[in-house]
């Protein structure tokens, strides 16, 4: 047998290749990072001024344009006086990977920069609540009308026409609204989540539940199951793998619809941080911020994953990178191996 | 040359006298002048036309016919998960409407809950008809065990074959304790093996459990094997060509399958699904010859 191919179409990989991409996939944008950080010769536009010299309206530390830098050394030389020096350096707003590294962790160590303001673990505990209700309430209500879309034809008829149309109208124009009629704390905020939820939430969860196989209603229709069992015994546990990755997926765009709420009306939370540091123009915090949403993202995700795995042993979920880390970490057998699917013998 | 086949009418006295009991029995199933129209681009599509026929109690009825005849419309009627457009079918005498699990049913695609065991599967019905836990625990293994899957009994449907899976679906039928139990197609999607198995699997339980059965195929072996009698039927529009009695004596077994009266039933069932094989016989498909010169097989 020869070496299997690494690109063939629809075929699996070895483990160990997939596991060797997998890491790859971070470790490619992190060189391509590296090399423009620590490469003086690539790119670095700017220069950092060590010494000024004669010119006068240089001061040591000052980031400025290698263009306008260049100039000053050769009025200096034609001039004989002092010329500046400085070393190539990237924009401030291109920190390197180990400045960014270090925020990840000064960031949260850092008093804010104003009393009052809050610290880095305040402002993401302030994000994670707003997240965490506004999809709370948006679920509670959006899966059950959606489950009830999916099944009734005529609650189907009555609701989606209309949700159809709030979904095109993009939340955050509901954001001046939200403020008058909800103040300026989290709640305003809160709301624009649910409002770019909800609505969304619905259709697809509907969606879903459209996709069960009529073939099973039918049969549960046969073994003497009335319109109510049909819905909780067969509509929704047929349904409930798929509407739980459809929940992850939604969870997402929450994410994304947390840092639009964030910014109406008073700033708060993560967002308020990253404007706050932006401002002061310390972009590794910045990028440390946004790197530790990715971060929290990820892991909820993977944690959802790896309960979906429990929670749904009859199928698949898509499988969850973390859990098969922790397998081999801790000596747990893989998922796949958990309930080997075989044919029986007759 | 053998000896000429007798006439499939002509039955042993065991025979005669297994009919003559079958028809003291109480009438189970009457399908009353039943019609079935589909609206169609040019006009309604008549799937099925007056059709009458009655099934005797722990009578197995196959339906048998070529491929668009109306068979599923008919079971799926008589299953209540569709509505005729003419006509009656009455239960025990009494006339019925709509699903209900005194009519069961197995289909070709099995229907297993993927997310329920096989015991909870076959558990199913009987929560439906609100028996408490307990109790249907008890009634869902037998059924397991009368189906031979006892050691299966906490295994998800995807880990079944398909014999497999067709027997739980119809533990599952048979839990619920219906009158008729209708099949259509269900070994459709098997080997030929395993069908086989199935067949004397589904006469042995059959023959242990107070259920009549109406049995759909298109498969002539399959319903000579098991049926007392084969309802013929003829498409556009779906009418009962003929009513057939099975001479073949019962018990039944793989050996039946040349005997004469088999073959007998064989060749009228032929003559009545495929009349005009001949006609077929002189249509040439344009075939072109594609093989290399100088491998031929013949
Ligand atoms: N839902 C439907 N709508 C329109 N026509 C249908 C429908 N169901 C079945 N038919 C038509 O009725 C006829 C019988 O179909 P069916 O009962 O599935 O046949 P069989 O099971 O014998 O192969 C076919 O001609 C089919 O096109
Ligand atoms: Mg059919």
């Amino acid at each position: 047998m020869s070496r299997p191919r690494w690109f063939s179409v629809r075929q699996e990989l070895t483990p160990k290749r997939s596991r060797f991409l997998g890491v790859l996939a971070f470790m490619l944008p992190l060189a391509l990072w590296s090399l423009f950080s620590y490469i003086p010769w690539l790119w670095h536009p700017m220069v950092k001024v060590t010494a000024p010299g004669d010119v006068d309206w240089m001061r040591a530390g000052l980031l400025i344009n290698r263009h306008d830098f260049d100039k000053e050394v050769a009025t200096a030389q034609l001039a004989h006086t002092h010329a500046p020096v400085g070393f190539r350096a990237n924009p401030i707003y291109f920190p390197a990977p180990h400045a960014v590294i270090r925020s990840l962790y000064t960031a949260f160590t850092t008093a804010p920069v104003l009393k009052g303001d809050l610290w880095l673990h305040q402002s993401l505990w302030m994000s994670i609540q707003t997240i965490f209700w506004g999809f709370t309430i948006s679920s509670v209500v959006g899966i059950p009308l959606g489950i009830l879309c999916g099944s009734f034809i005529a609650i189907s008829r009555l609701t989606e026409p209309f949700v159809d149309f709030v979904r095109y109208m993009p939340a955050p124009a509901f954001g001046a609204l939200m403020v008058a009629i909800f103040g300026i704390q989290l709640e305003p905020k809160i709301a624009i989540i649910v409002i770019g939820t909800f609505f969304q939430q619905v259709l697809v969860v509907a969606n879903t539940v459209r996709k069960v196989d009529c073939a099973l209603i039918e049969a549960a229709q046969t073994l003497g199951s009335k319109r109510r069992q049909l819905v909780l015994r067969v509509i929704v546990p047929a349904s409930l793998p798929d509407l739980y990755n459809d929940t992850r997926i939604l969870l997402g765009w929450a994410w994304t619809y947390l840092i639009v709420a964030e910014v109406v009306g008073v700033s708060s939370g993560i967002s308020f941080f990253i404007n706050q540091q932006a401002k002061y123009r310390n972009f590794d915090n910045v990028y440390a911020a946004i790197i530790i949403i990715g971060i929290l993202g990820l892991t909820i995700d993977q944690i959802l994953a790896f309960v979906g795995h429990r929670l749904f042993p009859w199928k698949n979920p898509r499988p969850s990178r973390i859990r098969a880390f922790l397998g081999k970490l801790f000596g747990l057998r893989p998922a796949s191996a958990e309930k080997p699917v075989q044919l029986l013998p007759q | 040359m053998s000896e000429p086949l007798p006439d499939y009418r002509d039955q042993s006295p065991a025979v005669a006298a297994r009919f003559a009991k079958i028809k003291e029995r109480p009438v189970v199933l009457e399908i009353d002048r039943l019609g079935r129209q589909f609206p169609g681009e040019h006009g309604p599509v008549v799937a099925l036309h007056d059709i009458s026929f009655k099934v005797h109690r722990r009578e197995f009825v196959c339906v048998i016919g070529p491929s668009g005849c109306g068979k599923s419309t008919l079971i799926r009627i008589i299953a209540g998960l569709d509505e005729p457009t003419s006509g009656r079918m009455l239960v025990d005498g009494k006339e019925t409407s709509g699903p209900c699990p005194e009519r069961g049913m197995v289909f070709q695609g099995y229907t297993l809950f993927p997310w329920l065991t096989v015991k909870k599967n076959v558990m199913f019905g009987l929560k439906m008809q609100g028996m408490d836990g307990g109790q249907a625990d008890r009634e869902a293994r037998q059924w397991i065990d009368l189906v031979g899957l006892t050691r299966f009994a906490d295994t998800y449907p995807a880990q079944l074959s398909g014999g497999m899976k067709q027997r739980t679906a119809i533990a599952r039928a048979l839990a619920a304790n219906p009158r008729v139990l209708l099949m259509d197609e269900p070994f459709g999607a098997l080997d030929a093996q395993t069908r086989a198995q199935m067949q004397s699997h589904l006469l042995e339980i059959w023959r242990n459990v107070d259920v009549t059965i109406l049995f759909i195929t298109h498969d002539l072996d399959e319903a000579i094997f098991l049926a007392d009698r084969i309802l013929v039927l003829k498409a556009h529009p779906g009418e009962v060509q003929e009513v057939i009695e099975v001479p073949v004596p019962r018990p039944r077994n793989l050996s039946q399958l040349n005997s004469p009266e088999f073959l007998a039933t064989r060749r009228r069932l032929e003559e009545l699904i495929h009349p005009r094989v001949d006609a077929h016989a002189h249509e040439h498909l344009p075939i072109i010859r594609l093989t290399q010169v100088g491998d031929d097989v013949e």
